[in-house]
């Protein structure tokens, strides 16, 4: 784990002497990025980022905008290929084993580490039902009890109270927020390892915004969460751990990580300190 | 920030590695046995069957692979993949039987004299070499000329109309447009038969062609040129209008130069267009054997009615002319075509 | 720190804002307008024109001019014709049509939709090209080639094609026979005219297809669903209708096709549902063959066909239209 002085030290050191979870023993890592890189048609967009996402545990990347935040997430879950001119290099391990390695179900992949995007995209032409089990017909998946998963995945995205009378009713016909906690249920029905969700609430109004934040808050107890915000103040709100990117026109890099507490309070780089001062951002 | 870890080479580890793609020949190789036995061994026989059965086969395999690797979504996935190729060699295979049959059957008939003559001395089931299409290719000509002198103004008019002044009647015109190019070629043919040559001449004439390719010609202008208008950023207006440009000037000198090739494109298309259309010509020009540059006086000629005739003939030389005719007016046609290609690739980059 | 005070004045109702049209401009959107109205005039005229011209003989035939089926001219020793003796009836040819058209679309559309599929979706992106060019090059070619080449190079091929669906799908009554006479049937014909709309309607198509909301078509990715789940979720609700509208734009092109059937049909005056028998004809290419010897009374007739056959396609593509805009409207 020896790197450079000038490159962060990976989030397992920090977690090492920081544990969370319910009896003091680790969950253990969930998803690990070692070295990403990735360009687009030639041009080098992220570098090098090397990150270790624990078991229950929340994670917000912040930056300013362009600084490859997006970009590394989609490097997670294998949708960083299908823009045209896509390229990257490193490895991601899921239970230890890189994603990227050639014969991998990249289907199966997308089934264990889940997203949720920046503007909500329930599927228009389904009901609200059809919407959240859409994942297991979509992958061809039998499930025993399909209106179990269908209220278990509502309630657990804040949704249920609020649909339940209406699930034949069209994913279209819901209010933006509602539409993104449809969007997060229907993330949950496949039952994910790791939940991404990039800039989730940067479309919605303050009241859907908070109702999403607590619901990140309950899903994470059984999850990884890694989130994208623009938003200090929510990242500081909803997450464990929180890692800093930066990019000074070149490659974007990661220049932080640690506890939230201590980024926002003591951060150890003064680039990280600069950006949540607002100095500039 | 300098670092000393050396920046690695980008890769795409998505795509099919080698194995990946030994299993798919494999596949197909596999299915291509299948059929090779099933032919040996049932009544089934031909081209066809051969086709068929590797199709069938090659799907079967392939889901039955991702099936037992990967499960039933994938499996379907590879049903689809098998469709789906099938379905673009379909659409796209006739082209290449037309073009090699064309050429093939079209080719013995070419000559200088192909491009000389015209057929006013020599009958079409005289042996090839004797007579031309040069009354032709001259009557194909002239007609379009003129059909384009109305076509072209009419139809960049309705799209300038479409695009910029996008008044109350946009709407209808709009659909207007999409109806008139919906008018069967026999129709425009009848119509100008009984508005232009019954009561106003009593006699054939090229003219009255080009009348009828008008029609047919407007909408594939306007339609075109309405695209190449609308891709015009509008800040280009603007800037003209903030110049203290009227609304005219504006189109006249800012837009339409900007959309000037795009406009040249769709000129090109409509001549593409019309430039084979046999039945109105067939009512309306009487056909002429020699060559006539007056449109307003005498039965004129035309490519897809010397065609015409000569299939009609349907002796051995006549039927060997009409393909050679083919080939001609298909020349021109890819001609026309890969120009417009080019001029609207040429706007891309610049 | 003062205060800013509260208006307390009620909210003004907007300005009408005008500005004096000048004499150029004005001339100039009268003159586009006029260019724009063109087509309106035209498609009247030929209304008009048709109906004058047709009008004897739809007044004398009333409703069996659509309904009958035989074409007998009679006429008195001086050559004009004896409208009551007289029979003019297009259903034969009508049907034929339809026919004809019918067997094209049902072959085309599966064929451009899963091309469209291909193009959009799994095609490599030097290769799109290079097939997007081809079928566009496909559409301009004209009618008269797929025509000749059509009676010269499929036709041995269809007759093959036809004495096999003769063979083990005889049961059913469209491909029955009664006399084996297998070229220059309907058949063939809608197989010609399948080659000659499936670039026109893979084109529209691939449109819509690939006006997919990208969106949707992400949400689907990242549910872990393979291409063609995706496909399935996504892009064929999304452009059902748009396929729709495109499949009749073809249809009407099929229903309009003069030279490229007349080629390859016989044409009988018979009403023909035995696809696969050498009888049948359509309206376009009925109205080509009599008129080369067709009288006046009888080239009266010919336009009211034409008519018949102007409103049958103008019909068609407006309900073709409107459904193709739909797709874009409602998004869905």
């Amino acid at each position: 784990m020896d790197k450079t002085a000038t490159k962060p030290s990976s989030l397992s050191d920090v977690a090492a002497a920081h544990k969370k979870s319910p009896g003091g023993q680790s969950l253990g890592v969930g998803l690990e990025a070692r070295g990403v890189h990735a360009w687009f048609s030639g041009k080098h967009v992220l570098d090098g980022i090397s990150l270790d996402f624990w078991s229950g545990t929340v994670t917000a990347l912040i930056g300013p905008s362009g600084c490859g935040k997006s970009t590394f997430i989609r490097t997670l879950n294998r949708m960083h290929e299908f823009i045209p001119g896509a390229q990257m290099a490193g490895e991601v391990l899921l239970d230890g084993k890189d994603i990227y390695e050639s014969g991998t179900d990249v289907t199966k992949i997308r089934l264990k580490v889940g997203m949720v995007f920046q503007k909500p995209n329930p599927f228009p032409s389904m009901t609200i039902a059809e919407n959240v089990l859409s994942g297991l017909k979509l992958a061809e998946l039998k499930v025993a009890n399909k209106d179990e998963l269908l209220e278990d995945c509502l309630e657990r995205a804040g949704l249920w109270s609020e649909v339940k009378d209406r699930l034949n009713a069209h994913g279209g016909s819901l209010s933006g927020g509602q539409q993104q906690r449809l969007c997060i249920a229907r993330s949950l029905a496949v039952k994910p390892q790791v939940l991404l969700m990039d800039e989730p609430c940067s479309a919605l109004d303050p009241g859907s915004t908070l109702r999403i934040e607590e619901t990140i808050s309950q899903l994470s107890s059984s999850m990884t969460i890694i989130i994208v915000t623009h938003n200090m103040q929510q990242a500081a709100r909803v997450s464990d751990y929180t890692a800093f990117f930066l990019s000074d026109g070149g490659p974007g890099s990661m220049i932080e990580v640690g506890p939230t507490s201590e980024i926002f309070s003591r951060p150890r780089d003064q680039r990280t300190e600069n950006y949540v001062t607002g100095r500039f951002g | 920030m300098s670092t000393t870890v050396a920046i690695p080479k980008p890769g795409k580890p998505w795509t099919a590695t080698p194995k990946q793609r030994s299993i798919t020949a494999g596949i197909y190789l596999a299915a291509a046995l299948v059929s090779f036995l099933l032919v040996a061994v049932t009544p089934m026989k031909g081209k066809l069957a051969y086709f068929t059965l590797f199709f069938f086969a090659s799907i079967i395999i392939d889901f039955a692979a991702s099936y037992m690797q990967r499960g039933m979504a994938s499996a379907k996935d590879a049903i689809a993949r098998g469709f789906v190729t099938v379905g673009i060699t379909f659409a796209v295979l006739p082209i290449f039987s037309i073009l090699f049959e064309v050429i093939k059957r079209g080719y013995k008939g070419l000559g200088l004299g192909l491009f000389t003559n015209d057929m006013s001395l020599n009958s079409v089931n005289d042996p090839l070499g004797n007579g031309g299409l040069l009354h032709a290719i001259v009557g194909t000509f002239v007609m379009v000329l003129i059909a384009l002198i109305v076509a072209m103004p009419i139809g960049i008019l309705t799209a300038i109309y479409l695009t910029e002044i996008k008044g109350k009647f946009a709407v209808p015109i709009k659909f207007l447009v999409q109806a008139m190019s919906g008018v069967p070629s026999i129709v425009a043919g009848l119509f100008i038969l009984s508005a232009y040559v019954y009561p106003i001449t009593g006699s054939l004439s090229g003219f009255a062609g080009s009348l009828a390719l008008m029609i047919l010609m407007i909408p594939t202008i306007a339609r075109t040129s309405e695209e190449v208008l609308l891709l015009i950023p509008s800040d280009l207006r603007e800037a003209g209008v903030a110049l203290g440009g009227t609304q005219w000037r504006t189109v006249a000198l800012v837009v339409v130069p900007a959309a000037k090739s795009g406009l040249v494109t769709a000129l090109i298309l409509g001549i593409a267009r019309v430039a084979g259309e046999t039945a109105p010509l067939v009512l309306l020009t009487g056909g002429g054997e020699s060559l006539n540059f007056n449109a307003f006086d005498g039965p004129m000629g035309s490519l897809p009615i010397y065609i015409w005739k000569c299939f009609g003939q349907g002796t051995e030389e006549s039927i060997a002319r009409a393909w050679s005719g083919i080939l001609v007016l298909l020349v021109i046609v890819l001609a026309l075509f890969t120009l417009a290609r080019f001029l609207s690739e040429r706007k891309e980059t610049r | 720190m003062t205060l800013i005070d509260k208006p307390s004045a009620a909210i003004p109702a907007p300005r009408e804002i005008t500005t004096k049209p000048r004499v150029s401009d004005k001339i100039f959107r009268g003159v586009v307008t006029a260019g724009g109205l063109f087509s309106l005039v035209v498609l009247g005229l030929i209304l008009i024109y048709l109906t004058y011209q047709g009008y004897d003989v739809l007044k004398s035939q009333g409703i069996s001019f659509i309904t009958g089926s035989a074409w007998n001219v009679v006429s008195d020793e001086s050559g004009n014709i004896d409208y009551a003796a007289t029979d003019f009836g297009l259903a034969a040819m009508l049907i034929g049509t339809i026919l004809c058209a019918l067997i094209a679309v049902v072959i085309a559309v599966p064929i451009s939709v899963l091309g469209a599929l291909y193009l959009t979706f799994y095609a490599p992106a030097a290769l799109r090209k290079i097939m997007v060019s081809i079928i566009d090059l496909m559409a301009a070619f004209p009618s008269v080639l797929f025509g000749i080449w059509g009676f010269f190079v499929l036709m041995p091929s269809a007759e093959y094609w036809a004495k096999l669906l003769n063979k083990y799908l005889g049961f059913i009554p469209f491909f029955e026979m009664q006399v084996p006479v297998f070229t220059r049937s309907p058949f063939v014909a809608g197989v010609v005219l399948a080659i000659m709309i499936i670039p026109i309607v893979t084109s529209i198509s691939r449109e819509i297809f690939g006006q997919t909301p990208l969106d949707r078509i992400q949400a689907a990715y990242a549910l872990g669903a393979t291409r063609w789940a995706m496909i399935k979720a996504v892009v064929i609700p999304y452009g059902r209708s748009g396929v729709v509208g495109g499949a009749m734009l073809g249809l009407g092109r099929a229903m309009g096709e003069t030279v490229a059937v007349y080629t390859v049909l016989n044409i009988v005056y018979q009403i023909n549902w035995q696809v696969l028998l050498g009888a049948g004809g359509n309206v376009a290419s009925m109205i080509l063959l009599k008129f080369g010897e067709a009288g006046e009374g009888e080239i009266k007739a010919l336009m009211a066909a034409g008519l018949v056959l102007f409103i049958l396609t103008l019909v068609v593509n407006s309900i073709a239209d409107l459904i193709v805009k739909s797709t874009g409207a409602k998004g869905r």
